[in-house]
């Protein structure tokens, strides 16, 4: 009896962990394709397309997509924008949401609920419906800078920050997970003499390290993959970020193996970025049941 | 060490009144434990007190200082809570700290509170723990640590022990009592469990429906209960009452009886009483024991008799129908279905003119 249900654990086990396997493999053959497609050439790439080759680095493979990718385009100078557009607006996204959120859910004000609601409801606007209007608006703010006074915040970095640093879904998450920090706690640094802002950066930012991870996850992606923004409001190569740059590889004959090339580089920092903070990612999923 | 008066303290959430006027004087260095059912107003008297709840009305002093708008902090009290509410992300060190890192105390003097602390406490082998690595009773030390380190004037406690098991509520009960007579501050301390309101406090405040039921040392209130309620609430197993009729009033006593007890005169202690008037007869289960001889006033049949070692709880049902308790001495033997009659004294019976 012992023997059977031993045996039934067992194969329920390897059930599962092919099971685990086939997903995680749907998931990771595009980039599989992806990188090994980048060492391919063009003809030998759509040739491969329709069989399993398209997953195997098989025939002629070189770097030579690499070089041309670099020549076509200042791939560098995209990812560092991309890079510092998006850190950027992560770092502040993250101080003012998590503000906005610990008066959300700790101070009382007249008025509080009302406007949450009013953020939450801005979920549900698509960008595309603002951009025209936001477009306009941008155009003519001013700015001052080193060389003082000007109007207008076209082609810069900072007109693709500041209007995406607060956002309804950041602050939503946040007040969610601070609602569900014990009262107590916060009642208890309360009682010790701590400002509000005391309590804020030592009591309540250090036990929120699961949603922190999150937003700076989500908002990382959203930035990362800007396209229409930035497309609209810079015009200058200096402040262009990578999703635009791919418009460089398209043209009446598309270089394929260019753009793979161009892609594989430019999902290495998307990589790096989800590598380090996944640990603490999982937990929050895990631990609030906020769905990324 | 500071005085607390509350006068005339009101409490309501919109329309809903959580505490109805209450008035109490916590001398220096006394403790005072605030008990009652859930939902009595303990918990919030105390977070008014400690400046966690606005006052709707009345004078909540400190010292002689009227506090009812300060913050917290500015009150000279420390609060130790339920959940202990120590911080997770921080040692028991920087726990027992966080008051003085937060008024940016020197190292030296940190040091030394916090040493000070562990030392009352005993757990300076405890300090570079997190509390994820503590157990409860370590954690409540821990909370009351952060307490001790604020020299407050009064020490709040919210129900310090609950969420501890039975073994160590009773050792941290007296090491709490024992904090009391070492820092010989004013403490305040809420609990529903009337054993540790019984042997903590100087003065037992009783609530209920936001209103206070009693106040007073722990054995008046056991000996002399002001009503019903009180003389239910304190005393283990709780006190037994009958339904009586009232047949003469006298100078110091009243004369009644029922279908299962003799006529009796039992003092009224200046309550008042009108005869033919349906009344509550309190017998604690202490004081009534079998009568010798077949003689004796209360008649009833044994339905179970439980041996708990240091005594025996004997269940009897009344002629009436209702069911007493008695407790006896520990190798009492009484055989279930035998019909018994009880004795008391009667300067050890309550008699309450209000019916249950």
């Amino acid at each position: 009896m012992a023997a059977i249900s031993s045996d039934n654990h067992g194969l329920r086990l390897v059930t599962r962990y092919v099971v685990l396997t086939l997903i995680a493999l749907i998931f990771v053959f595009p980039l599989v394709f992806m990188v090994v497609s980048s060492f391919k050439p063009d003809l030998q790439l759509l040739r491969d397309a329709s069989s399993i080759r398209a997953f195997l680095p098989v025939g002629d493979i070189s770097t030579d997509n690499y070089s041309a990718a670099f020549e076509r385009a200042p791939i560098g100078l995209f990812v560092f924008n991309s890079v510092l557009v998006t850190g950027v607006t992560v770092l502040l996204s993250l101080l003012i949401c998590s503000l906005a959120a610990f008066s959300f859910a700790f101070l009382e004000w007249k008025g509080r609920n009302t406007l949450l609601s009013i953020i939450i409801a801005t979920l549900i606007i698509p960008f595309e419906t603002i951009a025209i209007p936001l477009l306009l608006l941008v155009s003519k703010l001013p700015w001052i800078g080193l060389e003082g006074l000007s109007v207008g915040w076209l082609n810069s970095y900072r007109v693709q920050i500041i209007p995406w640093i607060a956002d309804g879904l950041t602050i939503f998450l946040f007040v969610q997970f601070f609602k569900d920090l014990p009262r107590d706690l916060i009642e208890a640094s309360r009682v010790e003499g701590a400002s509000w802002w005391q309590i804020y950066r030592r009591v309540v930012m250090p036990l929120s390290g699961p949603v922190i991870a999150t937003a700076a996850i989500l908002k990382f992606l959203v930035m990362y993959n800007q396209y229409l923004w930035p497309l609209i409001v810079v015009q200058e190569e200096t402040y262009r970020p990578v999703m635009v740059g791919l418009q460089y590889f398209f043209q009446l004959n598309t270089a394929w193996g260019e753009v793979m090339a161009y892609l594989t580089i430019i999902t290495v920092p998307v990589l790096a970025f989800y590598l380090a903070l996944q640990r603490a990612f999982i937990a929050s999923i895990a631990s609030t049941g906020v769905k990324g | 060490m500071a005085t607390v008066k509350l006068r005339d303290i009101r409490k309501s959430y919109g329309n809903v009144d959580v505490i109805k006027g209450v008035d109490i004087e916590i001398a220096d260095g006394e403790f005072v434990v605030f008990v009652g059912p859930s939902g009595c107003g303990k918990s919030t008297l105390l977070r008014m007190i400690a400046g966690l709840e606005d006052v709707t009305s009345g004078t909540l002093e400190i010292d002689g200082v009227r506090v009812n708008d300060l913050e917290p902090s500015k009150r000279g009290i420390a609060m130790v809570f339920q959940s202990y509410a120590i911080f997770p992300h921080m040692t028991v060190r920087e726990n027992v700290a966080f008051g003085l890192t937060i008024n940016k105390a020197s190292k030296a003097e940190k040091e030394e509170a916090v040493a000070k602390a562990a030392r009352i406490l005993q757990m300076e082998h405890l300090l570079d723990r997190r509390p994820s690595e503590l157990s409860g009773g370590q954690r409540q030390r821990v909370a009351i640590g952060r307490a001790i380190v604020r020299d407050p004037k009064v020490f709040l406690f919210d129900e310090p022990l609950s969420n501890l098991d039975a073994a160590l509520r009773m050792d941290m009960r007296m090491e709490i009592g024992k904090l009391h007579q070492d820092l010989g501050a004013s403490m305040i301390y809420v609990t529903h469990d009337q054993v540790e309101a019984m042997t903590l406090a100087d003065k037992i405040v009783v609530l209920k429906d936001g209103m206070v039921m009693q106040a007073g040392a722990p054995m008046d209130l056991y000996h002399e209960p002001a009503n019903i309620f009180v003389a239910g609430f304190l005393g283990a197993p709780s006190m037994n009452f009958l339904d009586v009729t009232v047949h003469a009033v006298n100078d110091e006593t009243v004369t009644i009886s029922n279908a299962s007890l003799d006529q009796i005169d039992v003092p009224h202690k200046g309550r008042t009483f009108t005869a033919g008037q349906t009344a509550t007869l309190g017998l604690r289960p202490q004081y009534l024991h079998p009568a010798m001889g077949g003689a004796g006033k209360l008649h009833g049949t044994v339905i179970l008799s439980e041996r708990l070692g240091s005594e025996t709880v004997i269940d009897l049902a009344l002629a009436d129908g209702s069911k007493i308790i008695a407790a006896l001495a520990e190798d009492s033997i009484l055989t279930p279905g035998a019909a018994t009659n009880f004795d008391f004294d009667p300067n050890q019976a309550h008699i309450f003119p209000e019916t249950r």
